[in-house]
């Protein structure tokens, strides 16, 4: 690989489009080149400024929006609705008063609930995205690179202090792409980089406090479009984040809790 | 743990939503971002997102099983330029050429100067404000919104090499312009 060739891959090398090969290929390139290396730690400094502001760059819509907006597809849905033939007069006398306590006891339950129970509340989380997040930024994905299970799991060991279940899905279509070690909860947890198609699935695995059973996959909400789910299994916390959609995410937890 | 999944499930059922509440109405603080950062202006985003979501109740047909998100600002991004194009006719729109090759400025940033920029959030906020709206968007996109090349694509139907242009000219603008601010705040290299 040249600087020329290197030059118009910046960007899908800084935003993880590329595949494996190529991606090593302008590492082992700009090793050599000091020109290039520079380009890249540029456009990565930007990037980590970009996401790092992000927090205080976006605009969540005002609460008062969220409201008016419901009234007005209400309004809509009434005037497209076609007029419901054939209901007796005694139903349609109970309808009304149903509809319209229901819609007051909405309002009063988005006025009062809502505002206290936002999606993807748990800080944990919060915590789980944003280490999902910062591992995207360049050299922090993964501290083994290898989609061998052998190898990477026992790379985990000594480093600590229990051994993270490591399978491969990628007969499934979520590759291995290797692990690293991370901090979560305030303690040292294994984290499991997965692929599927473009998309990253960050899975973070510790033991649960004391033996607990096991859980099925939960959602732990959707936070700047990063899907999270969570479950246990053989007394471990696992904890799922990725950008893909969440049926693949599920069906990811799904293939991870069933290959062992 | 808290059982937040339950709660949501019988708050559902008790307030009556419907579904395309349940299913469009969390995506609204990604709609409104992206539609403030379209527009510039609180008022004018409001507008966008309102319209945007009485088009989306129209056409909720249209999105079966698809990325809900993307659907959705597919549409605020359709109903931004619609807005853009009856209300701002000096915001100049598509007059990109995506020859970026020929565009380039020279990479006069490094990367120690923009890291001390990193919290100064204003400069951020206004170099990122004063890109083309094309640009602005691809990065909203991408960095806040984290979708990738090919959802970027179907977002703004362009193709996934135009995104990738666009994100490659976008940012050298954005470095060349953060550069810049550092220099005239005097910051130390």
């Amino acid at each position: 690989m040249t600087c020329d060739d290197l030059e118009p891959l910046v960007d899908s090398y800084a935003d993880g489009e590329l595949d494996l090969a190529r991606t090593l290929e302008i590492e082992q390139h700009a090793t050599g080149c000091a020109a290039c290396s520079h380009t890249l730690a540029s456009r990565r400094a930007l990037r980590t400024a970009l996401r790092g502001a992000t927090p205080a760059l976006y605009y969540p819509a005002p609460d008062h929006l969220h409201r008016t907006l419901v009234r007005s597809l209400r309004r809509e849905r009434r005037a497209v609705a076609p007029p419901r033939a054939g209901i007796a007069f005694g139903m349609r006398r109970w309808t009304g008063p149903a509809a319209l306590a229901s819609v007051a006891f909405a309002a009063l339950l988005l006025v009062l609930v809502v505002p206290r129970l936002p999606l993807g509340e748990d800080p944990l989380a919060h915590e789980v995205v944003s280490s999902h997040v910062r591992s995207l930024m360049a050299g922090h994905l993964t501290d083994v690179l290898t989609s061998d299970k052998h190898t990477v799991k026992p790379w985990f060991n000594g480093r600590l202090d229990f051994s993270p279940t490591v399978v491969d899905l990628v007969k499934d279509g979520y590759p291995l792409v290797g692990g690293r070690l991370d901090d979560l909860a305030e303690r040292p947890v294994a984290a499991l980089v997965y692929r599927r198609g473009r998309h990253l699935i960050n899975l973070f695995l510790w033991p649960a406090s004391e033996q607990a059973a096991d859980t099925p996959p939960e959602s732990g909400g959707t936070y700047r479009g990063y899907h999270v789910l969570h479950w246990s299994q053989s007394g471990m916390t696992c904890w799922a984040v990725s950008d893909v959609n969440e049926a693949d995410l599920t069906d990811f937890a799904r293939l991870f809790r069933e290959s062992r | 743990m808290f059982p937040t999944q339950a709660i949501r499930r019988f708050r559902e059922r008790q307030s009556g939503r419907s579904r395309f509440e349940q299913t469009v109405l969390p995506h609204l603080d990604a709609a409104y971002n992206l539609a403030r950062w379209m527009t510039r202006n609180d008022q004018d985003a409001e507008d966008v997102v309102q319209e945007a979501t009485l088009r989306a109740l129209r056409f909720a047909d249209s999105c079966h099983g698809a990325d809900v998100r993307a659907w959705f600002l597919a549409i605020v991004r359709n109903a931004g330029y619609t807005w853009l194009r009856q209300n701002r006719t000096h915001e100049p729109i598509g007059v990109l050429d995506d020859d970026w090759q020929a565009a380039q400025p020279a990479e006069q940033s490094d990367p120690e100067r923009l890291l001390l920029q990193r919290l100064d959030i204003q400069a951020i906020r206004e170099a990122l404000e004063e890109l083309p709206v094309e640009f602005r968007e691809v990065i909203v996109l991408r960095e806040m919104e984290g979708f990738s090349y090919r959802e970027i694509a179907d977002i703004a139907a362009i193709p996934v090499g135009t995104v990738m242009s666009r994100l490659a000219r976008a940012r050298k603008r954005l470095q060349a312009s953060l550069a810049a601010r550092a220099v005239e705040e005097g910051a130390p290299l």
